[in-house]
């Protein structure tokens, strides 16, 4: 296990910088992640960010891009516009919940 | 007890600037049912690692794009002696698999099973690798072959192309042929 210092507090990160407990993120340590990946975030980046914790808390398990368009209704299109190239690593970066395991 | 180093800020890479992107392309040459996926599957992976992504339909594998088709592709057990049978770990005859209702229901089941893990059917696969960006061609030779119009196929699919045209599309892609 290992801590580091984000948004003036210690948290416990993966060795990838990805965070490993779920209940130390909040959205002030989002902004920062976020800030950290080149990805400014709006209104509609919040939402989709949101949906992946509650959907996590639910589910147990990271929502696959697939998921986050058909039930969370963020549309795949607009998921690679939010959060470019990479979007199912860098919500999940953000939202600070692990990379999802399915395939689809 | 857990040991627990404090290390200094890590930020993942996610290679948005590494200067060579990289790209795929794969030619979809099945049009049965379980070889349908296995392209689709990675293509949809590598547009989620935002890789360049190219399909090239060619021979069966054009019923993936042919809408009338797209829809039912279908699995046979014949010739496939690794076919599982739900009970144990048996596995099926060869000599009960060209049986008629045999294709019609291990598609059944096939499909029951992928839908089961949340995959979507081949048509939504294909709607959300053209979402991600990705490429969809048909090879020019089946095309005509087939006697197919451009109405025949799926919105998606960008052009038909030929032989010539695919290897400039696919020039420094890394290839797969399924």
């Amino acid at each position: 296990m290992t801590t580091t210092t984000i948004a003036g507090r210690e948290v416990h990160v993966n060795d990838e910088g990805f965070l490993t407990e779920y209940d130390e993120w909040d959205e002030t340590l989002a902004a920062e992640l976020a800030q950290n990946i080149g990805v400014e975030m709006t209104d509609e980046h919040w939402a989709v960010i949101r949906f992946l914790r509650d959907d996590f808390k639910t589910q147990g398990e990271t929502a696959t891009t697939r998921r986050v368009d058909t039930v969370g209704g963020f549309p795949v299109k607009k998921q690679f516009v939010l959060f470019p190239k990479k979007p199912a690593k860098k919500m999940a970066y953000i939202a600070g919940l692990p990379k999802p395991h399915g395939c689809v | 007890m857990t040991m627990t180093d404090t290390a200094p800020a890590i930020v993942p890479n996610f290679g948005d600037e590494d200067e060579v992107d990289r790209k795929l392309v794969i030619i979809c040459s099945k049009g049965n049912l379980d070889m349908a996926y296995p392209g689709l599957i990675l293509a949809n992976a590598a547009l989620g690692e935002g890789i360049e992504t190219h399909l090239f339909f060619t021979f069966w594998g054009l019923d993936m794009v042919t809408k009338s088709r797209m829809n039912d592709l279908q699995f046979t057990p014949v010739g496939n002696t690794a076919m599982h049978l739900p009970i144990g770990d048996s596995r099926m005859p060869q000599f009960l698999t060209p049986f008629p209702g045999m294709v019609s229901m291990s598609t059944k089941m096939m499909k029951k099973q992928i839908a089961d893990l949340g995959v979507p059917e081949v048509p939504d696969m294909l709607e959300q690798i053209v979402a991600a960006g990705g490429h969809l061609w048909a090879c020019r030779m089946s095309y005509d072959m087939m006697k197919l119009t451009e109405d025949d196929l799926y919105d998606g699919v960008e052009a038909v192309i030929n032989a010539t045209d695919f290897m400039e599309k696919s020039e420094g892609g890394q290839l797969l042929f399924i």
